[in-house]
């Protein structure tokens, strides 16, 4: 191997690369914007859902219920109507997430003692939302309820205080439960899922689709020199754009970073030959530019985005699934990112994910070498 | 003019179907992408790894534990010994709930004080560790309340039928079960086609550019708006064909309910498919690569699907990014989706989602064929 061929090759690249305005845009807004976009379009932190009510009652107790309502910040009561109908219909056109109905007998059924039961009617078609706010609703039933039997039994003579179990919950390593702190870190392996594959498959696609591989294989260039050579300059955007992202990440949105750079580095730079080892591969088997990126997408952009933990909860899949998500590496970078960003895990501990990502290094590697010297003979 | 259209329509076709490699980026990344976004996509939690270390051993605190251990959401994995145990096991990765009662629990029940109850929740997933503490909260409310039950009962046992007491009576509509994959499978529908629906369109396009046989066919007397019916019309079939084909593996396969109306589906569909045709020739009018036009149809696509209430709710976003909001197609489509599918509404509450993509997809298709003509002259 001869390192000025190599490095002739690999500035070949570079030329391509700076003379296509667009491909040269990709390299430098696309992170930026994938972190802008994540940062700021995926939020689960929900708050002040929009409830509409319909009390039947118009009681002064009716009115203490909902007032605890009004006081609690994950509702705000929008409208109080008149009629079941409009209730529904507000669910129906998505105006409501939640309709609370208090009956009309329910300061009377208060006063003269046993249950009553208020109804709430959940817009459940996306079951996050809609566990969050019963979840919500019951603590403030719950509540209310409490402090109603205790007034009853002080009135007939019975002082009893309420017991009360008071939850005090510390929530590690994103004390705020903040989900941008959450989602930033993985944003990260898509970036260079993107750069990685996407791109990489497509640039060589095209020489293979324009013939011009053949071309760059009748010179004396070999086969190693032009992987390599084709390789390195993306490498090198790789990596620079997972330090504009983790600047981004720190300086923009304060993700708090707690490990050390010298892992991020590392185990980025592993993921990157991860990446450019199977994009380089598809772009091999693949012999149009159409179904380069299509499979690319589909073995690096998706497997990133859905089995890799970065925004789904891989323990919280079928257990088959979770098996699958072992096969691609996007899954062990991503844990990666979230110990380094959050936990602050030192490098020893983070060898159950190192070594899974080391060795796939290894054998993509291994594997893309050989499909292209397969490919040319 | 029909004959012509007509050979136009039969080239296109064939270009499409011939290769084999094609064909199945028709069927088999839709299918695939579906399949796995119906498993792999879930916000609910269940039997999340929990460990235990209770410190009083009383009735009182074996009865909370028990509460947590006959829950669904959590799986009481292990009791401990040592509160040393839970920090070490969290920061591991082994648990990502780690429940605490001190000595002293049942002491301070029984006389009415504030009986703490310490939890630490792994917050790196910062959505399950939201919803977790959700659950952990209401589980010890549950477990106050019926404390304080149990008290009642034994020192007033005449008064406990006549107390009052209110209660929630939830009921989540449209998605009883609270299903995260009855959330997700419509809403791929629309994502699966946008993606598919823009590439395949500009591609299509551009590719004629890159080769050069764009100039081959403007020779022949066809007529600008010939070709861009021939070029496109097809993919509308295509859409059209993938969209039920991803529809008819929702309802068979992971059984989500259709509740409304097939006409209404396939009408937004159609004027869906519009808007995405648009977006997909104005591609096709910027770029001159096919690199070129994966890039730009990439940077559309991934605001297009962030912004639009796929997976991430809307109401959540900074209010500037929800105006944004408005401009992507795919927000209105998902409300039909999911209108049709779930909530089975018709025509009298979808109409200002098709009045949008109506309105979306003409001035999308005129901006991009007056730009096309341009691009020819």
């Amino acid at each position: 191997m001869s390192l000025t061929r190599l490095l002739a090759v690999a500035k070949k690249e570079v030329l391509h690369i700076l003379r296509d305005s667009r491909s040269l845009s990709i390299v430098i807004i696309m992170p930026v914007t994938l972190m802008l976009l994540f940062g700021y379009g995926v939020n689960l932190d929900l708050k002040g859902l929009p409830v509409y009510v319909y009390d039947q009652d118009g009681s002064q107790q009716s009115q203490d219920l909902l007032k605890r309502f009004q006081s609690n910040e994950y509702f705000h009561i929008v409208r109080v109507v008149d009629r079941y109908s409009s209730l529904t219909r507000a669910l129906d056109d998505g105006d409501a997430k939640m309709g609370i109905v208090i009956p009309w007998n329910f300061s009377q059924r208060l006063s003269e003692g046993g249950p009553v039961e208020v109804q709430a009617l959940v817009d459940a078609t996306d079951d996050n939302t809609a566990n969050v706010l019963i979840g919500y609703a019951q603590g403030v039933m719950q509540g209310y309820s409490s402090g109603i039997e205790i007034d009853w039994l002080r009135k007939h003579g019975q002082s009893i205080q309420p017991a009360s179990v008071s939850v005090q919950t510390r929530t590690w390593y994103n004390e705020n439960l903040d989900s941008s702190a959450f989602i930033i870190p993985g944003v990260l392996a898509l970036v260079m899922s993107v750069i990685g594959a996407f791109l990489t498959s497509l640039t060589i696609a095209r020489e293979w689709e324009r013939g011009s591989m053949e071309q760059l294989i009748s010179t004396p260039v070999t086969a190693m020199e032009i992987m390599l050579g084709k390789l390195m300059p993306y490498f090198v955007i790789g990596m620079f754009d997972v330090a504009v992202c983790a600047w981004i990440a720190i300086g923009w949105f304060h993700v708090p970073f707690r490990g050390s750079f010298l892992t991020l580095a590392g185990s980025s730079a592993l993921f990157m030959v991860v990446v450019l080892a199977l994009g380089f591969f598809v772009s091999v088997i693949a012999k149009s530019q159409l179904a380069a990126s299509q499979i690319a997408l589909l073995i690096t952009f998706l497997p990133a985005f859905l089995l890799s933990g970065f925004l789904f909860a891989i323990e919280q899949m079928p257990v088959a699934l979770q098996w699958i998500t072992r096969i691609f590496p996007a899954r062990y970078y991503v844990s990666l990112l979230k110990q380094i960003f959050l936990k602050g895990s030192p490098a020893a501990m983070l060898t159950a994910d190192l070594l899974p990502l080391t060795a796939f290094a290894l054998l993509l590697a291994l594997v893309a070498t050989r499909s292209f010297h397969k490919r040319l003979e | 003019m029909l004959g012509r259209l007509k050979q136009m329509l039969i080239k296109e076709f064939i270009q499409v179907l011939r290769d084999k490699r094609t064909r199945f980026i028709l069927i088999g990344p839709p299918i695939i992408q579906m399949l796995v976004f119906g498993y792999a996509a879930t916000f609910e939690i269940h039997n999340v790894s929990t460990v235990v270390l209770d410190q009083d051993h009383s009735q009182e605190s074996r009865d909370l534990v028990s509460r947590f251990t006959s829950s669904p959401y959590f799986n009481v994995e292990r009791q401990l010994t040592d509160s040393r145990q839970i920090r070490d096991l969290i920061d591991r990765g082994g648990a990502t709930v780690g429940i605490e009662i001190d000595a002293g629990f049942a002491q301070k029940l029984r006389k009415s004080e504030t009986a703490p109850v310490q939890v630490i929740v792994d917050a790196t997933n910062s959505n399950t560790a939201f919803i977790a503490s959700a659950y952990i909260t209401q589980i010890a409310l549950g477990f106050a309340q019926g404390y304080q039950t149990d008290r009642i009962n034994r020192i007033a046992p005449q008064m406990a039928g006549q107390m009052p007491s209110v209660s929630l009576e939830q009921r989540p509509w449209y998605n009883p079960n609270l299903s995260s994959r009855w959330f997700f499978v419509p809403g791929v529908i629309g994502s699966l086609t946008t993606i598919l629906v823009i590439t395949l369109t500009s591609f299509a396009v551009v590719r004629e550019r890159e080769i050069g046989t764009l100039e081959q066919i403007m020779v022949t007397p066809i007529r600008p708006v010939e070709f861009i019916l021939g070029k496109t019309l097809p993919f509308f079939l295509i859409g059209l064909f993938d969209v039920s084909l991803i529809a008819l593996v929702g309802t068979l396969w992971f059984q989500v309910p259709f509740r409304g109306h097939i006409y209404v589906l396939f009408t937004g569909a159609v004027l869906f498919l519009i808007c995405m045709l648009g977006v997909g020739l104005l591609i096709s009018t910027v770029s001159s690569t096919q690199q070129q036009a994966m890039v730009t149809a990439f940077f559309f696509i991934m605001p297009a699907i962030t912004f639009s209430g796929f997976g991430f709710p809307i109401a959540t976003m900074p209010q500037w990014l929800q105006y944004f909001t408005y401009l992507s197609p795919l927000r209105y489509f998902l409300v039909v989706l999911r209108g049709t599918y779930l909530k089975g509404v018709g025509m009298e509450i979808l109409w200002p989602q098709m009045a949008a993509m109506a309105g979306l997809g003409l001035s999308l298709l005129t901006i991009a064929i007056l730009r096309f003509h341009k691009a020819l002259d």
